[in-house]
């Protein structure tokens, strides 16, 4: 059966509304928050409940066509990206909060519920839902599963990872099954989140609901360069304090978000550095003061404090406008995302000084510094012939640097279509090669978002050593023992 | 077998016959390799799958008397020799280390820097490996997630014996599957754990563990509520009881000098005028119970009274049950030697737990016991885990039966 065949029997299973064939209407799905990958989907559906999904992954199945999954397309890596051959399945419709649960600390949500949304609804019963990236007021929690997600608070409170119990999902068979933390079995969980929607479709998420701290406290230190402001990093955390979040500014990012959103910076700094503490009243006023301290010590010429909220607020705008804001000071540009042992950090941004000067190509840096993930902004005029493919390479350089520095090539934006070229550069073909035993398990026909995360899909037919004869015992009719 | 023992001596340096104490429930060993490198290893397993054999890693054999006994056993693979630090990057609050390190020897190395892997290790003795592969953790998981949160990366040799790694050495790594998940709790059925990265943190300049003594169950629980539900954040809420007796509640704060003593005093207060404060944990913290049999429960911190009128109408009065009542997950030990006196209350709880969700599993039991019940009980999408049993391990040949649903 072609795509239009299988758009009819969509139709039949979900009505007309939700089965999108319509090219103008189609278009809104051509690509995630990685623009410069763009496909036209083959189909769109937009399903309300597991059972239509897993009716449309067999259907998908029988006809041999592949299927993507999509929340809200704010992904950037390309995990999103459609296929002109293929079915994408959208979450959109999936939004309702299934139940929050405050005396056992969780919630149960379907896979299109917005992240900030599940806060809202939990704030009340003195809960939040901590993974928080900064695209929190637009991205689906299913996304978040898919990309591990993490934000400003990861390095506090760990990743989506952290925070699942449980996933009900639709299986690259079309069944409903659920996977969960400590059910006796394999931690099928455990592999799933991450995966970058290439192991099924997940259509119901338990999460787990952190308590809102009793106390926040939130300074804006001012260095006079990045190495300033690099060794208080170090000292905070070397004084073994586990702060909220922790994050730094280079002076080009702070010219881009001044512009953009008047933060009110001090100005002249080099480097400005965000440090959030929370937790009980009695250990944050103790450690903040021990931050403050340390911030002077590695040389902040200014600290702002935020009194309240609405100060807290004002800190933090800088920072959160920061990827938007570079728009005013550069046509176009390209979101990095790498990780580098923190300790590493001095080294590896001087040398992308180097390389950024070397090359004349621009680089705004922005990262969360506590745990050593840069999101370099590399700079570019798109009318000008070439500047596109310079600053390309560039931003490829920086993620060598971070695999020499013993890093990743991704530490929340995921791989997707855009850096499985890279992969083998910080895994050897047995890593991937194993990595895949685990979609060959969940996938073998290979539908469920084909082509992302790994540069050569894996043939699961072909296993290696696989035995020829019937083993021993199977001989033996012993098998069920296996 | 002569043979067998020849072409693996060719490969590893400690390699002899099993001993008749080296049974694993009672399934002898013919071989015992002791690699002492991650290569060795490596070549260990290339020549156990040249010759189909089924092969069993040992640690520190703290838990190799848990789950059911090997379909077939010919090759130990004692993972002791492999007992390096490899880095500790102490700034970077992380360390790389090899399997069979245990993890107290890793905490004195750590606690040297002020630092430390926050994971419990009920069973004093447990290597790093064996931690992970039973996926065992203690009291501060509340804060600090399990064994399988704080694993950045692994490295493992497959049944095939080619070395391979997930996961890295930073703490913020989305780069690839997180096969470090899927091999915790895998009890040696999808490879052999030889190396493991974790995120550390700080040891806490001060601990206090708050207690106190209730009447009953449901007294003990409102008490767990409200500390679970304060901005104490406390590290560890676990409880203690004989079923049919009192119940005692533990707490542990930890964090700077100053705010430990004013949070401990505020738990204090929630525990009620018989709570004590302490810097050293009661003597039960952290401790599987006794008993011949051991059940690990888990459901969401709710069930803990319906648990525990279960088991005592389920005739196990005098049982202790113990655990982590702010995750969900206790232990319980039984002393019955009979399997309708486990067979009985196990499927009470599994018929009472399952729609929480939750469960019941039996880590260890006398012979008769463990071969006349279902140790694991209702596994969901135990389908999905045979196939990817079947990609990592085609030949069956890695702690064969050892594991959920036979696999
Ligand atoms: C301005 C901006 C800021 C951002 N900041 C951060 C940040 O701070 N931290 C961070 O980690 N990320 C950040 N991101 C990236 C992105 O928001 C996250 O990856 C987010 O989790 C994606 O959610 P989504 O609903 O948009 O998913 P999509 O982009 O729609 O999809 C992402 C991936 O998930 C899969 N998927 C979606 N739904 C499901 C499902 N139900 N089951 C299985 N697979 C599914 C898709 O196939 C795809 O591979 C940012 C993005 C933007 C645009």
């Amino acid at each position: 059966m072609g795509l239009e065949g299988l758009a009819r029997r969509f139709t039949e299973v979900l009505g007309d509304e939700r089965v999108i064939t319509d090219p103008v209407r189609l278009r809104t799905y051509e690509c995630d928050g990685l623009t410069y990958h763009r496909a036209m989907p083959g189909v769109v559906v937009l399903p309300d409940t597991a059972e239509q999904i897993a009716a449309i992954v067999r259907e998908c199945v029988t006809a041999g066509v592949p299927y993507v999954a999509r929340g809200s397309g704010t992904g950037l890596s390309g995990g999103a990206l459609p296929r002109t051959d293929g079915v994408l399945i959208v979450t959109s419709r999936m939004r309702r909060i299934l139940e929050i649960d405050p005396a056992n600390q969780r919630a149960v949500v379907e896979p299109g519920v917005i992240n900030l949304e599940l806060t809202k609804a939990a704030r009340p019963h003195g809960y939040y839902f901590a993974p928080d990236p900064s695209s929190q007021q637009i991205c689906s929690i299913g996304g978040n599963v898919a990309e591990n997600s993490g934000g400003a608070h990861c390095l506090k409170y760990g990743f989506t990872a952290h925070h699942v119990l449980a996933c009900e999902i639709v299986t690259p068979d079309g069944e409903i099954t659920t996977i969960g933390r400590d059910t006796g079995g394999y931690d099928l969980l455990g592999a799933f989140v991450g995966s970058e929607g290439t192991l099924g479709i997940t259509t119901k998420i338990t999460v787990r609901l952190t308590r809102l701290p009793q106390t926040v406290q939130t300074l804006l230190a001012a260095f006079d360069s990045i190495e300033a402001g690099g060794t208080a990093v170090s000292a905070i955390i070397g004084a073994g304090v586990v702060p909220a979040a922790i994050e730094m500014m280079d002076a080009l990012s702070i010219e881009a978000a001044e512009a953009a959103v008047a933060c009110g910076y001090p100005p002249g700094a080099g480097a400005v550095l965000i440090v959030e503490l929370d937790g009980p009243a009695a250990e944050v006023e103790h450690q903040f003061a021990e931050v403050e301290r340390l911030c002077r010590r590695a040389g902040a010429f200014e600290i702002r404090i935020a009194t309240d909220d609405a100060e807290r607020n004002l800190i933090w705008k800088g920072r959160k406008s920061a990827f938007a804001a570079v728009g005013r000071i550069s046509p176009a540009y390209l979101v990095q995302d790498g990780v580098i042992p923190r300790t590493a950090l001095p080294r590896v941004l001087a040398r992308i000084d180097e390389l950024s000067r070397e090359s004349g190509v621009r680089v705004a840096n922005v990262f969360h510094a506590g745990d050593g993930n840069l999101h370099p902004l590399v700079l570019f005029d798109d009318s000008e012939p070439g500047a596109g493919q310079r600053a390309e390479e560039l931003s490829g350089r920086i993620l060598d640097l971070c695999i020499e520095h013993g890093g990743s090539i991704t530490g929340e934006h995921g791989v997707g279509v855009d850096k499985s070229r890279h992969m083998p550069r910080m895994f050897t073909e047995t890593d991937l090669d194993t990595m895949q035993m685990v979609r060959c398990a969940f996938d073998p026909a290979g539908l469920c978002n084909p082509g992302k995360v790994f540069p050569t899909p894996r043939l699961c037919g072909e296993v290696p050593g696989v035995r020829k004869e019937p083993h021993p015992l199977v001989q033996q009719g012993k098998a069920e023992l296996f | 077998m002569s043979d067998v023992l020849s072409a693996l001596g060719e490969v590893c340096a400690d390699v002899r016959e099993g001993l008749p104490e080296e049974g694993v429930l009672g399934v002898l060993p013919a071989m015992v390799a002791a690699p002492r490198t991650v290569a060795e290893a490596a070549e260990v397993m290339r020549v156990a799958a040249e010759r189909d054999l089924a092969v069993v890693p040992r640690g520190n054999e703290t838990r190799l008397d848990w789950g059911r006994p090997p379909a077939r056993c010919d090759l130990l693979v004692d993972t002791t020799g492999l007992d390096r630090v490899i880095e500790h990057a102490a700034g970077d609050l992380v360390v790389k280390v090899e399997a069979g390190l245990t993890v107290d020897r890793l905490a004195e190395v750590l606690a040297a820097h002020g630092q430390r892997l926050a994971l419990d290790v009920p069973l004093p003795g447990s290597t790093v490996g064996g931690t992970l592969a039973a996926a065992a953790g203690g009291p501060s998981r509340l804060l600090y997630g399990s064994a399988r949160d704080l694993l950045i990366g692994v490295t493992m040799v497959r049944a095939d014996g080619r070395i391979a790694k997930a996961g890295g050495k930073v703490v913020k790594n989305v780069a690839g599957y997180d096969l470090g998940k899927l091999l915790t709790g895998s009890f040696g059925t999808l490879g052999l754990i030889v190396e493991a990265a974790f995120r550390l943190h700080p040891l806490p300049e001060a601990r206090a563990y708050v207690t106190a003594g209730f009447g009953g169950v449901r007294e003990a629980y409102q008490a767990v509520q409200q500390v679970l539900h304060s901005h104490h954040v406390p590290s560890a809420i676990e409880v203690d009881t004989v079923i049919g007796g009192p119940v005692t509640v533990g707490v542990l704060v930890e964090g700077v000098q100053q705010g430990v003593g004013a949070r401990a005093a505020a738990v204090a207060e929630l525990l009620g005028p018989a709570a004590d404060v302490a810097d050293a944990p009661p003597d039960w913290w952290g401790a599987y119970p006794g008993g011949s049999t051991l059940v690990e429960v888990t459901a969401p911190p709710t069930a803990l009274p319906r648990i525990v009128a279960e088991l005592a109408e389920g005739g196990c009065a005098g049982a202790v049950l113990r655990g982590s009542a702010g995750v969900g997950g206790w232990h319980v030990g039984l002393e019955a030697g009979e399997p309708p006196a486990v067979a009985g209350p196990l499927a009470r709880l599994r018929r009472v737990l399952a729609p929480l969700p939750g469960g019941a599993v039996v880590r260890y039991a006398p012979e008769a016991v463990r071969e006349e019940i279902d140790l694991w009980g209702p596994v969901p999408a135990l389908p999905l885990m045979r196939r990817v049993k079947d990609q990592f391990d085609p030949g069956h040949r890695l702690s064969p039966g050892r594991f959920a649903g036979g696999i």
